[in-house]
């Protein structure tokens, strides 16, 4: 505690959090306003205003405690099951996949929320699960179950780089809560093989073009390697110190497609070179060191599992959207946490948020496996 | 069963412990990946991605050079450029190919014809190649294309210039035509100027001949554009260098006046200036306009340029060749006295000679009788020469004829001249592999035979005959003409000639209608007719078909005792010279007297029908019409169609 001064409820915030995450969220907004040609109009006043809706949410969150969470893990997760079997079916009945549900004053897409969930769920199985368990079948086929199913719905979408993060953040929580390594290895084995299969005979023609572009942009620059290539310019003009804050050509000038989206990172690049890049990415490196500290310094299981899971899930976003933006990965549609804007990401990286500080709030004793 | 190894949650918050850190491991591992290829991306291969920033947002456009105009002796234009306003596709940026033609076809009104060669020539087109839609805009309709611009990709509207040609179909084959580079032009040089919309190179006669001369430099416009192509801002512009202007030896006046009053006539003009060998004129007609070949030309006007049988797309003055007739007898006159006949030895005309077992007749069937040399040239005999010319033999003839010029090529600015013949014996033999035979001889000396040649040829022998001075012809104006060297003719000789070819016209000769009118200037000259076909058909007259009908020649100069120009006329199947000989006093009266010549001219036109152009415009009309009009077979057809 410091001094007296500031009265201890609000004293006590994790300001050190919200400081940062007010930065990039503030960086990102002024990308935004640079994106809309100098105007705060469309993104970078809704963007400031959505984070400050979702950080009192989730300072709200924060004070709930752990057993509340495992409360509602299950109903959470029954409810967005059902939420994505409507999406599709409205989908099916529409013609055309559809991934969100028009709440009126935003697009809910459930199988952005899914992913937290997902790591929710797995969590709270592993919590139940007795250590002795960890390497029998029994404590394989109910993840396998707890991932399938949204899995998937999702795929089915079909959405690749959400159907991956979701499977992402259950299986990062089921290596952390100690199934054996022998699992991961051999699945590992066995995705290598299976790439070739899955590529020919899983993936829409569309999703395809998107791999094969990704390994040679330039076979096709006007078409799908437009989006990466462009992207690239974009961050290798900006050099050192970038062209200066309004002054990208590639964004301006509409030659970056999604600069205000999934490719924000490279408005931004453009405009604030390399320093602006290495900037952000040191701001996710302090978030994610703290997401894991946070799990680490837990003292209960799902604590644990529940703010590392989370954790991953936010560096899955950061590190595949990066790639992507950078020419290291494929085209997916993944957004780039507090820069792109966004409302359901943004609310899907704040409820993590929310929930690891609610975990920072709440350590817990050391439960023991019989408790 | 059973496991040996019991795993408590001490173990398991070990590896928990362990794994996690395992996985910040990972994780700073893809960040300092991340960092790297930032840095990589950014810093070393900062220079290309910027050269890519720059090329994506700077679009640099050729602005086309004006072309050279084209002036005549008296600095009057021929060739000129005329700002307008230009609509042109570049196909390969085009989405919706056919739409796109048709809300083109509306804003700009064009015609079917119009939409015709722009689709034909779209489907031609090779990607990178700007097609033109339609030039010559007025603002309005440039203006409409502009505000509809974001829903045509493809379309270009510029500001720029076009060639204009003032005296139109005249100077057709004496100037040529510009036109948009062909795919295989590019292909050959691949200079981005050329596929610049907007920017045409010489197709034909001095304007394909002086190309390099006349193209300029281009300019060039750097601006910055959006990915959709939609301009922000002009960063630079480089102004174009305009071509030189050339100067040709033409006097456009003259030139127009002689094209004119060709009427209807299918010929040629051909008028030399008599001190420099400057060609003053060039006129064939019919012709094309070059307008309308350099907007590119639609089909049906192609169509009927190409079916109409006074070829209205060959240069008659260089590539016509005719068989000269009597217009070479003062000439062969000439090699007489050369060669050291006495002009006063005489022949007897009887209306033909006995030459061999055949009976060549003279054009007079009742004869000349007693006939001089002088007589010969100015009532045409054809027995004197007949009669000379088997005595002085061919070769002396035929040596005669390369000196006046004819079967030369002469060094001029043109892409093709044809050059006829001069028949020798050793050229039959070497040509036909037959001897030569008295008869062959009997036939070239009236100019018919073997014998060929075009109207400048003809031309440049009565300049030659004229001044006893080799003159040679020229296009391009130089002040500074060095003085053409002498044949070698005597004076006397000389003065012999132009007197009888004085009273071809002056005396009792045969074109007395083409006396000038002129108190101080006497015109000398000499008729031509040139059979088409044999004799035996009949006389080529006014009574047969007219590709039968005999060419009309006429050369001359004027004044016949100090020459200051000559001319040739030549009127396919003008039935006889009095076809050509009226023009050629008309035209030389222009020179010495415009406004009587002009009066003249305007009498004529009120009879043909109007002025070229006018002319031109109803032919076209009319030959639409027949092409559009159902044959009777179409319409009854559709009539029981639409009765079904």
């Amino acid at each position: 505690m410091r001094h007296g001064i500031v009265p201890a409820p609000i004293a006590g915030l994790p300001w050190r959090l919200i400081l940062l995450l007010l930065s990039l969220t503030f960086f990102g907004s002024l990308v935004l306003y640079s994106a809309a040609g100098g105007s705060v109009q469309p993104w970078a006043g809704k963007h400031v205003t959505r984070f400050l809706v979702f950080l009192a949410m989730a300072i709200v969150m924060s004070r709930f405690p752990l057993s509340f969470w495992k409360t509602v893990t299950f109903p959470i997760y029954g409810i967005l099951v059902i939420l994505l079997i409507v999406v599709e079916a409205i989908g099916f009945v529409g013609g055309g996949s559809q991934r969100w549900i028009n709440l009126g004053f935003m697009n809910l897409q459930p199988s952005e929320l899914m992913k937290p969930a997902v790591v929710l769920a797995v969590a709270w199985f592993f919590d139940r699960l007795p250590p002795s368990k960890i390497t029998s079948f029994d404590a394989v086929w109910p993840v396998a179950l707890i991932l399938g199913l949204p899995w998937i719905m999702v795929a089915l979408q079909p959405d690749l780089g959400t159907s991956i993060a979701i499977l992402f953040g259950g299986v990062v929580v089921a290596f952390l809560a100690g199934w054996p390594l022998r699992y991961f290895v051999g699945a590992g084995g066995a995705l290598l093989m299976l790439i070739p299969v899955g590529y020919f005979f899983l993936l829409e023609p569309y999703q395809q073009n998107r791999v094969t572009t990704f390994l040679d942009p330039e076979s096709d620059p006007l078409g799908t390697g437009y989006h990466i290539s462009q992207s690239k310019i974009a961050i290798g003009s900006g050099g050192l110190t970038g062209k200066g804050f309004l002054d990208g050509t590639q964004s301006h000038l509409d030659y970056l497609p999604e600069g205000h989206t999934d490719f924000v990172f490279a408005t931004m690049a453009e405009e604030w070179g390399m320093i602006g890049g290495l900037g952000v990415l040191f701001g996710f490196f302090l978030l994610l060191r703290w997401g894991l500290n946070v799990s680490m310094k837990s003292r209960s299981r799902y604590g644990q599992l529940v703010a590392a899971g989370l954790t991953c899930t936010i560096f899955f976003y950061v590190v595949v959207n990066l790639m992507m933006v950078m020419g290291l990965a494929p085209v997916v549609g993944i957004p780039l946490p507090f820069l792109s804007h966004g409302g359901s990401s943004m609310l899907t990286i704040m409820i993590c948020v929310g929930i690891i500080m609610s975990v920072e709030r709440h350590p817990g004793t050391r439960i023991g496996a019989f408790g | 069963m059973k496991n040996n190894r019991t795993i408590n949650s001490a173990q398991q918050t070990f590896t928990f412990t362990r794994r996690t850190m395992f996985i910040g491991g990972v994780q700073a591992a893809f960040g300092l990946v991340l960092a790297g290829r930032m840095s990589y991306i950014a810093v070393a291969e900062n220079e290309k991605y910027q050269l890519l920033s720059e090329s994506n947002r700077v679009n640099l456009t050729l602005i086309p050079p004006r072309r050279g105009w084209f002036i005549d002796r008296t600095g009057k234009p021929i060739a000129i450029n005329r700002a307008d306003f230009r609509v042109d596709i570049i196909p390969d940026r085009m989405v919706d190919k056919e739409k796109t033609v048709a809300t083109l076809a509306e804003l700009l009104r064009l015609t079917p014809d119009e939409i015709e060669r722009v689709n034909r020539e779209l489907k031609q087109a090779r990607g990178f190649q700007p097609i033109q839609v339609k030039d010559g805009l007025d603002y309005e309709s440039f203006a409409r294309i502009n505000v509809r611009l974001p829903d045509l990709p493809g379309v270009s509207p510029r500001q720029g210039f076009s060639r204009y040609y003032p005296s139109g179909a005249a100077v057709g084959h004496l100037i040529g035509y510009v036109g948009a580079v062909s795919a295989e032009e590019y292909a050959e040089k691949k200079d981005p100027l050329l596929i610049t919309p907007g920017f045409k190179i010489g197709k034909d006669a001095l304007e394909k001949y002086f190309e390099p001369r006349l193209q300029g430099k281009p300019g060039a416009k750097r601006v910055e554009v959006t990915a959709r192509g939609k301009i922000i801002r002009d960063l630079e512009t480089r102004r174009d260098v305009p071509g030189k202007p050339l100067k040709l030896t033409i006097d456009i006046d003259l030139h127009n006046y002689a094209a004119r009053r060709l009427g209807r006539e299918s010929g040629s003009v051909v008028v030399i200036d008599c001190l420099t060998g400057d060609l003053l004129t060039l006129a064939s007609m019919p012709s094309f306009d070059p307008n309308s070949f350099s907007d590119g030309i639609g089909v049906s006007e192609y169509k009927w340029l190409r079916e109409n049988d006074h070829v209205p797309l060959r240069n008659k003055t260089l590539s016509g060749l005719y068989p000269p007739g009597s217009t070479i007898k003062p000439m062969v006159a000439m090699s007489f006295l050369d060669a050291g006949l006495d002009p006063d030895e005489t022949a007897f005309c009887g209306g033909g000679l006995r030459v061999g077992d055949r009976i060549f007749h003279c054009w007079n069937r009742r004869g000349h009788g007693t006939v001089n040399m002088a007589r010969a040239i100015y009532q045409s005999c054809d027995v004197y020469f007949y009669k000379f010319a088997q005595r002085m033999g061919m070769d002396v003839i035929a040596a005669m004829a390369r000196r006046t010029g004819l079967g030369q090529k002469f060094p001029l600015e043109v892409s093709s001249q044809f050059y006829g013949t001069v028949p020798t014996p050793a050229w039959k033999l070497k040509k036909y592999g037959k001897k030569w035979t008295v008869a062959d001889t009997v036939n070239s000396t009236i100019g018919q035979g073997y014998v060929l040649s075009n109207p400048l040829q003809l031309a440049i022998m009565a300049a030659r005959l004229a001044t006893g001075k080799k003159l040679s012809p020229h296009l391009l104006f130089d002040k500074k003409r060095k003085p053409a060297p002498s044949l070698g003719f005597t004076q006397e000789h000389i003065d012999y000639v132009r007197q009888a070819m004085s009273d071809v016209v002056n005396g009792p000769g045969t074109a007395g209608r083409a006396r000038l009118p002129i108190p101080d200037v006497k015109l000398a000259g000499k008729t031509g007719t040139a059979q088409v076909v044999g004799l035996e058909k009949g006389r080529g007259g006014r009574g047969v078909p007219w590709k039968y009908r005999d060419h009309g020649l006429f050369i001359c100069f004027a004044p016949f005792d100090k020459p200051r120009y000559a001319a040739a006329v030549v009127i396919e199947h003008g039935s006889g010279s009095s076809a050509a000989y009226p023009i050629a006093r008309d035209v030389m009266t222009f020179l010495f007297d415009r406004e009587k010549a002009m009066a003249a001219l305007a009498g004529y036109e009120a009879g043909w029908g109007g002025n070229i152009e006018q002319r031109m415009a109803r032919d076209l009309a009319a030959f639409r019409a027949r092409a559009e009009a159902p044959t009777p077979a179409d319409s009854k057809a559709a009539d029981e169609a639409e009765e079904g």
